[in-house]
């Protein structure tokens, strides 16, 4: 298959070394003979990045001073490279504001004006209105939205549109979506099982609902990494610290619990390092990291603010449920009781207890009870430590939770006689109707201390059965750290947004700029270490960053002031002058056509067809898709939301991890095991198939051609290019249209708009 | 390499295509490849590595000096011997043996470079299938077969680069065996699918004739043109090219799944129409019909060989399954030229234990836990010596004594017969480059043809 990409450009920009690539050769070459791994003399060992960076001035004073090496000075070239090793990257210098009065458009005209190129005109009114509606609301303007617009020749009208779609509910959800990727949020936990996760989509809504009200990204962080250690956290605190509960899991038979538990802590100490610092920490897992000042101590002190942290769900009543709960809740216990007492359990779940808990402490006696108390170890969350604990200090959800597990699933241990003779089959079934006519109280996911006083290790090369020293809780020893000790998740959070912390500001800033460009200033917004690539407009990444912090931290304002700069509102057509000069674009002499994030063709197909059901917020649905999709996926089942709501955005798509729905896979959605800073944009011949024959795209199809005929016949293809692309059609393209037209009807010409480059792009 | 990193070479222009195809590192033999992944590890010890000691030891538990560096995913080093029933016998020129549940693979005995000597570095099938497919235990790296791709580019116009094929039961590997990790997502190899269109919306919608959506794919293309006149952007180029493809794609997959035109002496071989290796076979006919159409690498997936319990039953009834059809694509292959330019792989994500899973309280009913420190695997075709048997295990399957080779090798070694240099096949990610074989990996001189 022929399959084309959109190639996003590197930055051609070479500044100072990167230690990696021009200065690790050279002492390689010339002094690692005697301070290096076999012969450290005075001491000196300069074999590892981190050793090295640490002895960077002395290294550039004695080669500068010709002192070293004995052998005879280094040739000029090799002296220069080590002149322009500074002694930390640039990502963790302290951010420079540039002096005087800056605006992005001048610091954008700057470096054009290095490279005699001039920034490309204004987009004509109706891209920019299209672009500014698809970049802040995700939503393309309806017609009449369009003409408004237009209408308004005020000198601000543009200005006003823009805090218009800054205040719209439907801002939260675009941007939403990016920050979904970073918290590889997901409706399903990964694994063998894959099982639901059915209380996940409250973390999107928090998530939506801090966007919309702009909550300042240092409260943001604080409340998805520490919201449960707050004084008197509120539900929506605890909802927001299920940031770290996105992590995949694995209830696969045979693995070890502690294993599990490890990998989590990797996924959560990589994932904070990535999103926050935009350092690929997860390196150091194993080694100290090669390029970057990160040895693997400081990833383990990262991985100690996890180290005891549980995994807990809570009950959180939706509008309504209470009410209804409290009302019925007696009923329920009296009738469950009863139904366990009727199956006279009591006995056999005791003896089962004790099997499992022997197995625990006594494995390999008994084959079938060792796989008992595996299973059960792995279906039940937290049932290690339910199963320690004697009946009457267990919640009432956690003996539930086990009890229903051995209704379900103790043939193994106790044997398939006496689970037979209990007709515990029947039982389980009863007690799952009993479950469905009175449902449980909704849930939220969080994490919250246990005080288990666990400590953490180096693990050596990565190995997590390998223990070495003794680590403590701490940041990076790299960047700024304050005078007191750190103990807590809630000490990491502020220290990420301390204003002396060089790297949080810079690496959000950079991702809200790519989100307005297609690319950021850092183009690896994933990774702004030596391996990374270097900032196009390093003072602009500077300057936006120290407005940021000074701003409070508010994200709105940011994106104001850049959507309202000219560089921003330039045209995208392709400029032949530039194809030599700037081929890539990283000077920015024009915006950019990209292509839209699946969930938005989506959406846009379907709110052009006048489909679109714009609920915000609230759980998550299952389109339609076709038969066998979920069959690739080991345990679930996909139920096709029957209502109006599957008609909701993309955004709100149940998305499974393993047998995600097809749209999103064919069009870049990463799949949400690992955190995500940057899609990369593919162009396969199975997209075209997608939107040519899913049923999805043919319904918005007929329900735009319906639309399309509700105006006067005269009219029509006006309408209909109106309503798909917000503009009316060029000559050449009415020509083409009206050629389709007899044979195939507005159906046709609806499906073809539908499928236009031009409508699947914010130009 | 040109063109394939998207995040490493500046300034190239848009539209590059990643899946022309590309000369590897050296000259090879292998182009294409064929994965019989046998996922849920079939046992070594009732197959393909006889170990008539075991018969001794049968019922008793190992003395703990011999069990004491072992751990298992479900049973524990002090768990009895199980022994083997099976007979064996040596079959072709080069006396390759193996047990009678897999006599059918009499003919190609002389074709199969069989490895004893197989290790991993997980017991437990998830890590194992990501060791095994994308070289680490960890989720997020790519595939083996979307390595592939990006360095070898695909030689179909028409069909995915990369597919996946499976049978049986309890697929637990999934996303192991196609996905891209951090390559770009077209890379990914496409599972066609059991039931309706192989590949998703690949037939035109209910109610739409073929000449209309004809008619509906050129009035886009018009558009789109006009459109990259406006612009000048050569992305709308890729996405007329993407749309051109995707039309030809619908007319030409029908002809792909034409197995009637099959002679029946091919549809007998195969078993594709009699159980139990309808459903197998027929994939197995799939894979020589995919590769000879240019597909570069397809997986074969039959997932049902977690034998826990019921060893004896289960076993035999994957093998009447598989053995057949394997044995009919390999002379398949080689009978049209193919085999030499195929490189086919056969094995499971590790192995299964001497020691007997007695879970299940009756002793007929036993069966084996995972083994990761030894098990056995084979390779046929494109670059790959047939008619040896390569590694030693210890007299009780324990462990290998000879020529050990991790999955980490095995995976330099396809790569090698590729045309590739497994240290250098490399795609810059999170500020590293990596490779599917992580940071280990030696090719295997001895399987080399």
């Amino acid at each position: 298959m022929r399959i084309f990409l959109v190639v996003l450009f590197a930055a051609t920009v070479v500044t100072a070394a990167d230690f990696g690539r021009d200065v690790q050769p050279i002492l390689a070459r010339r002094c690692y003979g005697c301070h290096g791994p076999k012969v450290q003399m005075g001491k000196l060992r300069l074999d590892t990045a981190e050793a090295a960076q640490r002895a960077n001035r002395r290294i550039v004073e004695l080669t500068g001073a010709k002192k070293m090496p004995p052998t005879g000075p280094l040739p000029e070239a090799e002296l220069a490279v080590l002149r322009g090793w500074t002694e930390k990257p640039w990502a963790f210098q302290p951010i420079r504001r540039p002096a005087g009065a800056q605006t992005i458009d001048l610091l954008i005209a700057a470096e054009l004006g290095k490279h005699k190129i001039k920034p490309s005109p204004e987009a004509d009114r109706r891209t920019l209105a299209r672009r500014v509606y698809l970049d802040l609301t995700g939503l393309a303007p309806t017609p009449a939205e369009m003409d408004a617009f237009l209408a308004d020749r005020s000198a601000g009208a543009y200005e006003a549109l823009v805090e218009r779609l800054l205040a719209s509910p439907h801002y939260g959800e675009k941007w939403a979506r990016q920050w979904l990727d970073l918290a590889r949020y997901a409706d399903s936990e990964g694994g063998v099982q894959d099982y639901a996760r059915p209380a996940a989509w409250r973390y999107r809504d928090w998530v939506i609902g801090a966007l919309n009200a702009d909550m300042p990204f240092d409260q943001f962080t604080i409340e998805q990494l520490a919201g449960d250690l707050l004084p008197n956290a509120t539900l929506d605190q605890r909802i927001a610290a299920g940031f770290h509960r996105h992590t995949i899991t694995s209830r696969e038979g045979g693995v070890e619990l502690e294993r599990i538990r490890f990998e989590q802590l990797l996924d959560r100490t990589s994932t904070t390092a990535s999103v926050w610092l935009g350092l690929t920490a997860g390196c150091a897992q194993c080694h100290d990291h090669k390029y970057d000042p990160i040895p693997q101590r400081d990833f383990y002190s990262l991985m100690a603010f996890f180290e005891n942290t549980d995994e807990v769900d809570l009950d959180a009543p939706l509008p309504g449920e209470w009410g209804i709960y409290r009302q019925y809740e007696k009923e329920f216990r009296k009738q469950r009781t009863q139904l366990l007492e009727e199956y006279k359990i009591a006995g056999t779940l005791e003896y089962w207890e004790n099997g499992a808990r022997h197995a625990m402490a006594n494995p390999g006696l008994r084959p079938n009870w060792d796989v008992s108390y595996d299973s059960y170890s792995k279906l039940v969350d937290n049932g290690r430590r339910t199963l320690l604990k004697a009946p009457s200090e267990r919640t009432a959800r956690e003996q539930d939770a086990l009890v229903d597990y051995f209704v379900k699933s103790s043939a193994g241990g106790i044997g398939k006689t006496t689970y037979d003779a209990l007709k515990l089959k029947e039982l389980a079934e009863k007690l799952k109707k009993l479950d469905e006519k009175y449902p449980r109280l909704s849930t939220v996911m969080t994490l919250a201390e246990n005080g288990a006083g666990e400590r953490t290790h180096v693990r050596i090369r990565g190995n997590w059965t390998d223990k070495g020293a003794e680590v403590r809780p701490a940041v990076l020893a790299a960047l700024p750290r304050p005078a007191g000790e750190m103990r807590t998740r809630l000490d990491l959070a502020k220290w990420l947004v301390a204003p002396e912390n060089p790297l949080t500001a810079r690496v959000a800033m950079n991702r809200i700029w790519q989100e307005l460009f297609g690319r950021g200033l850092v183009r690896t917004s994933e990774d702004f270490g030596a391996q990374g690539e270097r900032p196009t407009h390093p003072e602009l990444l500077d300057w936006l960053a120290s407005e940021f912090q000074r701003g409070g931290w508010r994200m709105k304002p940011m994106v104001r002031r850049i959507v309202t700069s000219a560089t921003y509102k330039q045209a995208s057509t392709a400029r032949p002058d530039l194809q030599t000069i700037d081929p890539s674009n990283t000077l920015l002499a024009r915006q950019a056509r990209l292509r839209l994030p699946a969930e938005l063709i989506r959406d846009s197909a379907l709110r052009a067809s006048g489909l679109l059901n714009e609920t915000v917020g609230g759980e998550s649905m299952r389109p339609p898709q076709p038969d066998g999709v979920a069959d690739l996926q080991y345990s679930m089942k996909w139920e096709e939301t029957k209502d109006r709501a599957r008609y909701r955005r993309g955004l709100y798509i149940f998305l499974q991890r393993t047998a995600a729905y097809p749209l999103l896979m064919n069009f870049d959605v990463p799949d949400r095991t690992v955190s995500c800073a940057r899609r990369e944009t593919s162009n396969t011949p199975l997209q075209p198939l997608n939107l040519m024959n899913d049923p999805v795209f043919v319904e918005a199809a007929q329900a735009l051609a319906a639309r399309i005929e509700e105006a006067p016949e005269g009219q029509r293809l006006e309408r209909a290019f109106q309503l798909v692309l917000g503009r009316g059609p060029t000559p050449r393209e009415r020509d083409s249209v009206q050629g389709h037209l007899p044979r195939r009807g507005w159906f046709g010409v609806a499906r073809a708009l539908l499928n236009t480059d031009e409508f699947l792009t914010r130009e | 390499m040109g063109g394939l990193g998207l995040a490493g070479l500046p300034g190239l222009l848009a539209a590059e295509d990643p899946f022309t195809p590309k000369t590897p590192h050296f000259p090879a033999k292998a182009k294409n490849l064929i994965f019989l992944y046998m996922e849920g590890a079939p046992s070594q010890i009732d197959l393909l590595d006889p170990k008539p000691a075991l018969t001794k030891w049968h019922g008793q538990s190992l003395p703990p000096s011999m069990t004491k560096d072992f751990k298992f995913a479900f049973i524990k080093p002090n768990a009895k011997v199980l022994g083997c029933r099976r007979p064996f016998a040596k079959y072709g020129q080069s006396g390759a043996e193996f047990s009678d549940w897999i006599s059918a693979w009499k003919p190609i005995a002389d074709e199969m470079c069989i490895v004893r000597s197989m290790r991993t570095d997980a017991f437990n099938h998830q890590p194992a299938d990501l060791i095994l497919f994308t070289g680490h235990m960890l989720p997020g790296r790519p595939t083996l077969g979307s390595w592939v791709l990006y360095g070898l580019g695909s030689e179909s116009r028409n069909l995915p680069g990369f597919v996946v094929l499976s049978t049986g039961k309890n697929n637990m590997s999934q996303a192991a065996q196609w996905t891209s990790g951090f390559l770009p997502s077209s890379h990914q190899g496409v599972p066609f699918r059991r039931t309706g269109d192989p590949v998703l919306y690949l037939s035109t919608p209910k109610g739409i004739t073929a000449g209309e959506q004809a008619e509906d794919f050129q009035l886009v293309n018009e558009l789109n043109r006009a459109r990259l006149d406006t612009t000048g952007d050569r992305e709308i180029a890729s996405r007329i090219a993407s749309y051109e493809m995707a039309a030809r794609m619908q007319l030409s997959t029908p002809e792909l799944l034409e197995l009637g035109k099959e002679t029946a002496a091919t549809r007998a071989a195969y078993g594709v129409d009699q159980e139990p290796t309808k459903a197998f076979g027929t994939n197995c006919l799939m894979a020589r019909r995919l590769v000879e159409r240019g597909v570069r690498v397809v997986m074969v997936t039959h997932s049902s060989w977690d034998q826990h319990t019921e060893l004896e039953k289960d076993l035999k009834k994957n093998c009447d399954i598989t053995a057949g059809p394997v044995a009919a694509l390999i002379q398949d292959l080689k009978q049209r030229g193919m085999l030499d330019s195929t490189m086919v792989v056969w094995g499971g994500e590790f192995g299964r234990t001497p020691l007997g899973d007695f879970r299940n309280a009756e002793e007929a009913k036993a069966g084996r836990d995972h083994h990761a420190s030894c098990f056995t695997m084979w390779a046929a075709g494109g670059g790959i010596r047939g008619g040896v048997t390569i590694g030693k295990t210890d007299e009780l399957g324990m462990n290998v004594v000879e020529d050990p080779v991790h999955v980490n090798d095995l995976q330099a070694t396809i790569l090698h017969c590729l045309g590739f240099d497994h240290t250098r096949l490399t795609y810059r990610h999170m500020g590293r480059d990596f490779r599917l074989t992580d940071v280990r990996g030696e090719v295997v001189r001895k399987m080399l043809a």
